[in-house]
């Protein structure tokens, strides 16, 4: 019985919705059902795969270049103190920036395309996964960096051995909530600077032809992957190497 | 002589915590340092572990100037120094890194025993006690079989009764390996307990304020008048009457 | 020493950045992409022009009506489900299901149902802060010492005594790191929305400097504006953390 009262809040809201657009008589909005219809009809025309996959494939790219530089870089910075004062203010300056607000640069820079795409989700991926890295290595018990460099531990090896597994708890989750960004942002960016992926497809469907059902079935796509991609990265929280670092089970 | 400081002062910024100690430390000597909170102990070993530049002053070990940490002298933290992300069995090969695998086993399997940990070895530190934790580390810093051990109130976070065990076993370590060991506490019990020599600092700026040799041999019967009498002498000499 | 190393060292970073893009401008010769001292000059005629101050207020409204009210909503709903276990498990799979929908997806069911008019983008941005406080006061709730709750019930307190004197001061330090959270994600937001929705703001002003006439000098200076009034923002959440946290 527990285990049926999720699905039964979905049920409930599901049908709420159903029961909104009948009784409203809306002809905008459309029934659960004739959003269900639209995911079959863009899988009918290929579309359901080839958007999803350019959404996934730009994320992908921006997301893991991100990783690839903000954390040497966080790190770096978290334990070059110069190094942090001459640039954390800089960072702070550029990270509110709405990753957005990059758009007409990027197109400037990277044309109307993928790249520019993936550009903006780096820049929203790499500040927050710069920031954490550096914020998790000044978290370091300073007891552990001691314990490390009494056992003979070279610079390198502290840093594998030591600053590394000591920071992963506060990564991963830190690399969970900027995927969540970067996903935000790739929608966002889709809507704007690019003709494919699910963004573009829900303002597509809008401006071409007042396509509402396709909208919602957009949303709908767009939701479902992120709450795949979030569970992904919730995975790997439990893992044995991080789980130290989440306090009281 | 292992450890010599010879006078060594030292300030943080316009504090004086140490002020001009001197004190030789003998090989395979057991030595308490004992003072009020916040007088500076742990700054003293922090400055023989080499973790600390003294203001003023050096500290030699077998006649050679400490500059930095060093893994044959290993300093024991109260538990919370035990790696959180390694098990039972990694943690004790944390330091064993130079040596080949086998000899590496051969070690872990033995401290494993020694300190009474056999059936944790794949346990993480979230999995065990405080008092277990606080024995891992023990185990951690005799593994790479240091000459010297630096303890900084190593069982002030135990429960009374674990703490009585946790004496017992340190010196059933001792008196099995010989280490040079430089205790610091601020439990006047604990220390006439364990050391061969009790150094009494006083306020801040610390001075060593007495030196009492404890001369009674192992095991130590807690009801001994002579041993009661070390201890009240200790208690007088930090200006308390031994009442509650 | 130290002190002056914290100030001088981010000037003299920030200086040879500004040179090395002022160079970079000259050795390529471009004349869309501005100089540091033509974004100097765009964002200072935009403050003569008076309009930039409007823009401003506009954007600075919407997201304080916006996140606003997901404030006023979003916490109290939040403390409500993470009170009551069994409603929060029926209605908990619904919110994990409409968060990660982009909110900028919204802004076709949000124009059609507000019209191009400043409720669509509020809407938007009481979306995208929604979420982040419902799900922070739920945990936050839920993770509330149990000890604590005893000892509130011992002491005799009834249930809106035990929100008010235990739970609410139990959460309050995670409460503020969602808020600032959340603060983050409405300030992205919003700008996108106003590139999208609307003809004012910050967000307007880069789009629409770019496709009427290609000002990239006042694009660049609208995101330093951005940037700068977000800092301002985050920096106030901040403090409120530090003060929770030091009481
Ligand atoms: N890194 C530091 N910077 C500035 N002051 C310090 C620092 N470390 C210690 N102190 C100061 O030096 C004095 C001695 O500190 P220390 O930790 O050595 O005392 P202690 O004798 O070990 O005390 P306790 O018994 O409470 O552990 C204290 O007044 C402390 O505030
Ligand atoms: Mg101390």
């Amino acid at each position: 019985m527990r285990r049926l009262v999720p699905f039964l809040g979905v049920a409930l809201a599901v049908f709420a919705w159903h029961l909104a657009v009948v009784m409203t008589g809306t002809r905008l909005v459309p029934s659960p059902w004739a959003a269900v219809r639209a995911i079959g009809e863009l899988a009918q025309k290929g579309l359901l795969l080839k958007y999803i996959v350019a959404s996934l494939f730009r994320v992908t790219w921006g997301y893991f270049l991100a990783l690839l530089l903000a954390i040497p870089f966080g790190i770096a910075l978290g334990t070059w103190r110069r190094g942090e004062l001459a640039v954390n203010p800089l960072i702070q300056v550029l990270r509110p920036i709405s990753p957005l607000a990059w758009i007409p640069i990027a197109i400037l820079w990277f044309g109307v395309g993928d790249l520019s795409a993936v550009f903006l989700i780096f820049l929203a991926s790499f500040f927050p996964l710069t920031v954490t890295a550096m914020q998790a290595v000044h978290n370091i018990e300073t007891i552990h960096l001691s314990a490390g460099t009494n056992f003979g531990l070279s610079r390198p090896q502290l840093l594998v051995r030591v600053i590394l597994p000591a920071i992963l708890p506060q990564l991963v989750v830190g690399m969970r909530l900027a995927l969540g960004v970067a996903w935000l942002v790739v929608v966002a960016a889709e809507m704007i600077a690019v003709n494919s992926g699910l963004g573009f497809l829900i303002v597509d469907a809008r401006n071409a032809g007042d396509r509402y059902d396709l909208v919602v079935a957009g949303m709908i796509l767009i939701g479902a992957i992120g709450v795949v991609l979030d569970l992904l990265m919730r995975r790997l929280e439990t893992l044995d190497f991080v789980r130290w670092g989440y306090a009281s089970e | 002589m292992k450890v010599r400081f010879s006078n060594i002062n030292h300030h943080f910024g316009s504090t004086r915590v140490l002020d001009r100690i001197d004190l030789d430390v003998k090989e395979g000597e057991f030595v308490c340092i004992l003072g009020p909170s916040g007088c500076g102990k742990s700054t003293l070993l922090n400055i023989v572990g080499g973790f600390v530049k003294p203001s003023e002053g050096e500290v030699r070990i077998d006649d050679e100037p400490v500059t930095g940490p060093d893994p044959r002298r290993i300093f024991v933290f109260q538990e919370r120094g035990v790696f959180p992300w390694l098990d039972v069995e990694q943690n004790i090969s944390f330091g064993l890194f130079k040596l080949p695998e086998g000899e590496q086993r051969r070690r872990i399997d033995h401290y494993v025993q020694m300190v009474g940990l056999k059936g944790f070895e794949h346990a993480y530190p979230r999995e065990l006690s405080g008092g277990m934790k606080q024995r891992l580390e023990v185990a951690r810093a005799l593994a790479v079989n240091p000459d010297v051990l630096y303890l900084d109130e190593p069982f002030g976070a135990l429960d009374s009764i674990t703490r009585l065990q946790m004496r017992r076993e340190l010196l059933r370590i001792w008196e099995a390996e010989r280490k040079t060991i430089l205790f610091v506490t601020h439990d006047i019990e604990e220390s006439v307990q364990l050391a061969d020599r009790v150094v009494v600092m006083s306020q801040r700026p610390a001075r060593i304020q007495k030196i009492v040799p404890i001369d009674i041999p192992h095991p130590r019967d807690l009801s001994d008048p002579r041993y009661i009498a070390l201890r009240d002498s200790i208690f007088g000499e930090i200006g308390l009457a031994h009442q509650v | 020493m130290k002190s002056v190393e914290r100030y001088l060292l981010p000037v003299l970073t920030a200086m040879v950045l500004i040179a090395l893009w002022h160079l970079a401008v000259i050795a390529t010769g471009t004349n869309i992409f501005p100089s540091p001292a033509a974004v100097a000059k765009g964002i200072f005629h935009l403050a003569e022009k008076s309009l930039l101050w409007s823009y401003i207020g506009d954007s600075i409204m919407r997201v304080v009506f916006g996140y606003g009210a997901a404030v006023i909503l979003g916490i109290p709903l939040g403390i409500l489900l993470g009170w009551y276990p069994a409603l929060g498990r029926l209605v908990n799979p619904v919110i994990q299901m409409l968060r990660p929908i982009s909110p900028l997806a919204w802004m076709p069911l949000a124009v059609i149902w507000f019209g191009v008019s400043n409720v669509a983008p509020i809407f938007l941005i009481f979306l995208a802060s929604l979420f982040p406080l419902l799900v922070a006061a739920m945990d936050g709730v839920r993770n509330v010492p149990p000890m604590f709750l005893q000892a509130g019930r011992n002491f005799g307190l009834s249930v809106p005594q035990l929100m008010r004197r235990v739970v609410f001061p139990a959460i309050l330090p995670r409460l503020l790191v969602g808020l600032r959270i959340a603060f983050g994600i409405a300030w992205l937001v919003l700008v996108a929305a106003e590139m999208i929705a609307v003809d004012s703001g910050l967000g307007y002003l880069i789009i629409d400097s770019r496709n009427a006439g290609k000002r990239y000098d006042l694009v660049v200076g609208g995101m330093l504006l951005i940037g700068i009034i977000g800092l301002a923002f985050d920096t106030m959440f901040r403090r409120a953390e530090r003060l929770a946290r030091a009481e």
